[in-house]
């Protein structure tokens, strides 16, 4: 059974995660931080407006400045705010920067839904399925405009673009069902691009990957009736069953494209490079640069080859274009090649 | 202040003053007198603040309850980028340069009018024509880009976006022309005796605005034209389906749209640096600070662009540096906020509307700029970026702020410009409304989006249904005090009592002159001899 505890009253949404911990610290020092210079200026401005209001007998004091008070309101907000920035930045850092184990899972966003590609090969629409108290890092792009990708319960977003890979990580620590808003306006119904994140017990996650029923218990999430209204109408929410798993699909789309003809997987020199071992790796470019072979290079390398041209080749790689390869594809593609170590 | 004039000024309307001067549409029309066009201004304005409140009352109403929208989703978007667009544009940029700004600096410094007469009069037509081109595009069907005009969903979308970003790029022209007509005014046409360090801070604040109008405003118009070429000619700079680079857009779109919030706010702070003192009967608390303060403001407000990309992609380390940086932005905002309720100890104060405003104006000032703060703060940023936690905080600095000036500011001048009275009972009610109304619209906002209530959603899920019933309910009291304004302005700019030339008892220039003033602003050249905050308890 799914319970709803999305928000208690005027509160911060549930604290899904130890991100969400760590950022509701800092927000509530900033809310009472806030309330206290709210009561000091708005409390004195009406305490001053009521008792040096206008009264017979009564005259304005003649003052003009005083620079140990101005001295004081300079200083004192000045190091707040850097303590506050300092402090927004450490949250920030834990917040971008996955752990080195995530569990990696593609998320393309196109209007007006979200698709969800996991490395063995599965293909699921508005609906996220992850194990708890396991690191995930989404690594995401567009198949047309902008999106973003916002999970409330999670307290973390990332704008989605076309074009790039953008990153989001969390790690699940209550399980049932949280909210994904695609927050970045992206037409006639933006406000419909929603989908869920299923968090499940590992038992429960293994029957999942087995194509086998499996059980969801802990938290609802605000739209589960909105989902359950899709699925009744004959929405599926998931794509592909099959699981073979990515980068296998991959290694068959080089060869069916053709990319084989100038691209090798053996380490070996065609009229292009192999794609053997070269993924995290630095490439040297053709005007001396150096570039870190990731995947917004691998895409940029496929869509606009001539961008950045590997030193001792010709450009004479043709562009391929959403038509000919999508970002589905692509995916594949990029898991393919970051498996040949 | 010279004071020798005030005495001898009868409490009559003036026999031949700027609004009788000449009579007929057209000698309105090919007015060269900076009052009148201020006039002409403020009308346009005010026109363009009705129509995107009342598409705000619309989607407010659309948002009430979940599950029943009144209006289909493209229109909502619509009526979205409208509200958007005509406010920022239209409205609350123009507002207090073109209309206040317009009306009452010449006078501040004493002179006849500002530099370059005929370059404001072809501001203000260049102004309505930029208008034209967006009021074009609502009746040609309207455009669903949002006013930020993200790309590539602006390349891509139909519709006359064209029109729209013709009309945001004619009418920047119109502000950088206001811009450098004041910056001349206030270098050459100060009256004998105003020397910088005796300038109302009115003047100050539209003078560092002035600089932002004029610095800034040509980038957005290259972005605009950037943009319309790729619409038009496929040339890919922006959609990367062309080759281009979406975020790039979003740096020149910001490197403008930041620095122009500081177009909208620099001048309400200066309107409510003057009405703060002449209603408290003290000096301005800390003149030189506010003064340094309002540039310190535009100058921070040119390197801070980049907190608006926090999560678009944009680099960690540029993430770093544009917090810190805007962390700044609230030492200025700070200084000022204090130095206004600084002036208020141990005053004498009275409770008209324009003082009215001032309160009002620090109450939903102070929480937007607190909630600034929020969002300046990288992780806090993160999570509300996007949400109506956003929305909440810009109304309170805009509307709080911008619209608070204008409308503190009409009903301050109501009486030099009309030589009337308003009626001070409505304007209390008025204000009351407005108040009530405004934070009944926008505080439920800051708790829905920070539970992650999206922006420029059509339809809200049913769990904020209480904060978006909140919210509708308080936009109608909202548009209760705003007619109850209009209403006793038109009222009582007929029928309102005979105002006299000074009825606050305010010490700048504009008041030591007949009202409605003379076509000449002055009688004769007004010297000026002391601070115009020169509020000695002798005068009470
Ligand atoms: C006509 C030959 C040719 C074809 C076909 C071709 N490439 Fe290339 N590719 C090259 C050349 C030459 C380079 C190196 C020069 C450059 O960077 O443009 C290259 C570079 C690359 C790189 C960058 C490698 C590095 O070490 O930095 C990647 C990745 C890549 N290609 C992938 C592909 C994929 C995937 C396909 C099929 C969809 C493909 N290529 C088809 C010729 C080709
Ligand atoms: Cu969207
Ligand atoms: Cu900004």
């Amino acid at each position: 059974m799914l319970n709803q505890i999305y928000t208690k009253g005027a509160g911060l949404p549930l604290q899904g995660s130890d991100v969400a911990v760590a950022w509701d610290g800092l927000y509530w020092f900033l809310f009472w931080l806030s309330v206290f210079f709210f009561v000091l200026v708005v409390g004195g401005m009406i305490y001053f407006a009521i008792v040096y209001r206008q009264r017979e007998g009564k005259k304005a004091k003649y003052i003009v400045d005083n620079h140990l008070l101005e001295a004081t309101w300079t200083v004192i907000p000045t190091v707040l705010l850097l303590v506050i920035f300092a402090w927004g930045w450490n949250v920030y850092k834990r917040m971008v920067q996955p752990p080195s184990d995530a569990m990696e899972v593609r998320v393309i966003g196109k209007q007006w839904l979200w698709n969800f590609q996991y490395e063995d090969g599965r293909l699921e629409t508005n609906k996220l399925v992850v194990p708890i108290h396991k690191p995930v890092k989404l690594l995401m792009t567009s198949e047309d405009v902008l999106h973003s990708f916002f999970i409330p319960n999670f307290r973390v977003k990332s704008d989605v673009v076309p074009g790039m890979y953008t990153t989001v990580w969390f790690e699940a620590k209550v399980p049932g069902e949280h909210q994904v808003f695609c927050t970045e306006y992206c037409g006639t119904s933006h406000s419909g691009m929603l989908a869920k994140i299923e968090v499940l017990e590992p038992a429960q996650y293994e029957l999942w990957k087995a194509n086998k029923p499996y059980t969801l218990s802990g938290v609802r999430t605000i739209s589960s009736d909105i989902f359950a209204a899709r699925r009744a109408a004959g929405e599926s929410t998931q794509l592909k069953s099959e699981t073979i798993p990515l980068p296998e699909q991959g290694k068959k789309l080089v060869e069916a494209k053709g990319c084989t003809a100038c691209h090798s997987a053996d380490g070996s020199a065609r009229i292009g490079p192999s794609y053997k071992g070269i993924f995290g790796h630095e490439a040297e470019l053709a005007n001396g640069e150096k570039v870190t072979v990731d995947e917004n290079y691998i895409s940029e390398s496929i869509r606009k080859p001539q961008a950045k041209v590997v030193k001792g080749f010709n450009p004479v790689m043709p562009p391929y274009t959403k038509e000919m390869i999508s970002e589905t594809e692509m995916n594949a593609i990029i898991a393919y090649i970051k498996s040949l170590k | 202040m010279s004071h020798s004039n005030t005495a001898t000024l009868s409490n009559e309307i003036h026999g031949d003053n700027y609004l009788n001067h000449s009579k007929g549409l057209k000698s309105w029309l090919t007015t060269l007198d900076h009052k009148r066009i201020g006039l002409m201004y403020l009308a346009t304005v005010l026109f363009f603040f009705l129509l995107g409140g009342i598409f705000a009352l619309i989607m407010r109403l659309n948002l009430m309850s979940y599950g029943h929208p009144v209006v289909d989703a493209n229109t909502y978007n619509k009526l979205m980028t409208f509200h958007g667009a005509i406010m920022v544009f239209l409205v609350i940029i123009p507002a207090i340069p073109g209309a206040i700004g317009n009306f009452v600096l010449p006078m501040m410094c004493g002179a006849k009018d500002v530099a370059f007469p005929r370059l404001n009069l072809a501001s203000y037509y260049i102004y309505l024509f930029g208008a034209l081109f967006a009021t074009a595009a609502l009746i040609g069907g309207g455009v669903d880009t949002g006013w930020t005009f993200y790309t590539p969903y602006s390349i891509r979308t139909s519709g006359p976006v064209i029109l729209v970003l013709l009309g945001a790029f004619i009418a920047g022209f119109a502000s950088i022309l206001t811009g450098l007509n004041f910056i001349v005014t206030l270098h050459k046409l100060r009256a004998p005796g105003q020397s910088w360090s005796r300038l109302p801070l009115l003047c100050w604040a539209l003078y560092a605005t002035s600089i932002i109008q004029v610095l800034a405003t040509p980038v957005l118009a290259i972005t605009l034209v950037l943009l319309m070429m790729e619409r038009v000619f496929k040339i890919g700079i922006f959609d990367p389906a062309l080759g281009g680079d979406p975020i790039l857009f979003q740096h020149f779109f910001w490197f403008y749209s930041h620095p122009a919030v500081y177009i909208m706010i620099l001048p309400a702070m200066g309107v409510f640096s003057e009405i703060i003192p002449v209603f408290s009967r003290k000096p301005i608390f800390g003149y030189r600070a506010i003064a340094l303060a309002s540039f310190g403001i535009a100058l921070v407000a040119f390197i801070v662009w980049g907190h608006h990309l926090f999560v678009s992609g944009q680099s960690e380390l540029a993430n770093f540096i544009f917090s810190l940086l805007t962390m700044f932005v609230a030492v200025p905002t700070g200084v000022k906020v204090f130095s206004w309720v600084g002036t208020m100890y141990k005053g004498s104060i009275r409770f008209n509307a324009p003082m009215l405003y001032a309160f009002g104006f620090i109450e939903l000032f102070t929480i937007g700029g607190l909630t600034g703060v929020f969002l300046a703060t990288l992780a806090i940023d993160v999570h509300m970026t996007d949400t109506y936690f956003v929305i909440a905080h810009f109304h309170y600095v805009m509307v709080g702020g911008s619209i608070m000036g204008l409308v503190g500011g009409m009903h301050y001048w109501f009486p030099k410009v009309t030589g009337r009275m308003y009626n001070e009972t409505i304007a209390k009610w008025s204000f009351g409304f407005i108040i009530f109304g405004f934070n009944l619209t926008f505080f439920p906002q800051f708790i829905a989006g920070s539970q992650g209530m999206p922006r420029r959603y059509w339809s809200q899920l049913p769990e904020f249904d209480l904060w978006n019933r909140l919210s509708t309910v308080g936009s109608w009291f909202l548009a209760v005090g705003f007619v109850m304004v209009a209403y006793d302005m038109i009222r009582s700019a007929r029928k309102g009592p005979i105002a006299g030339p000074n009825p606050w008892e305010a010490l700048t220039l504009e008041w030591q002159t007949p009202s409605p003033p003379p076509h000449e602003n002055f009688i004769e050249t007004p010297v000026v001899t002391s601070w115009p905050y020169e509020y000695k308890p002798s005068r009470g």
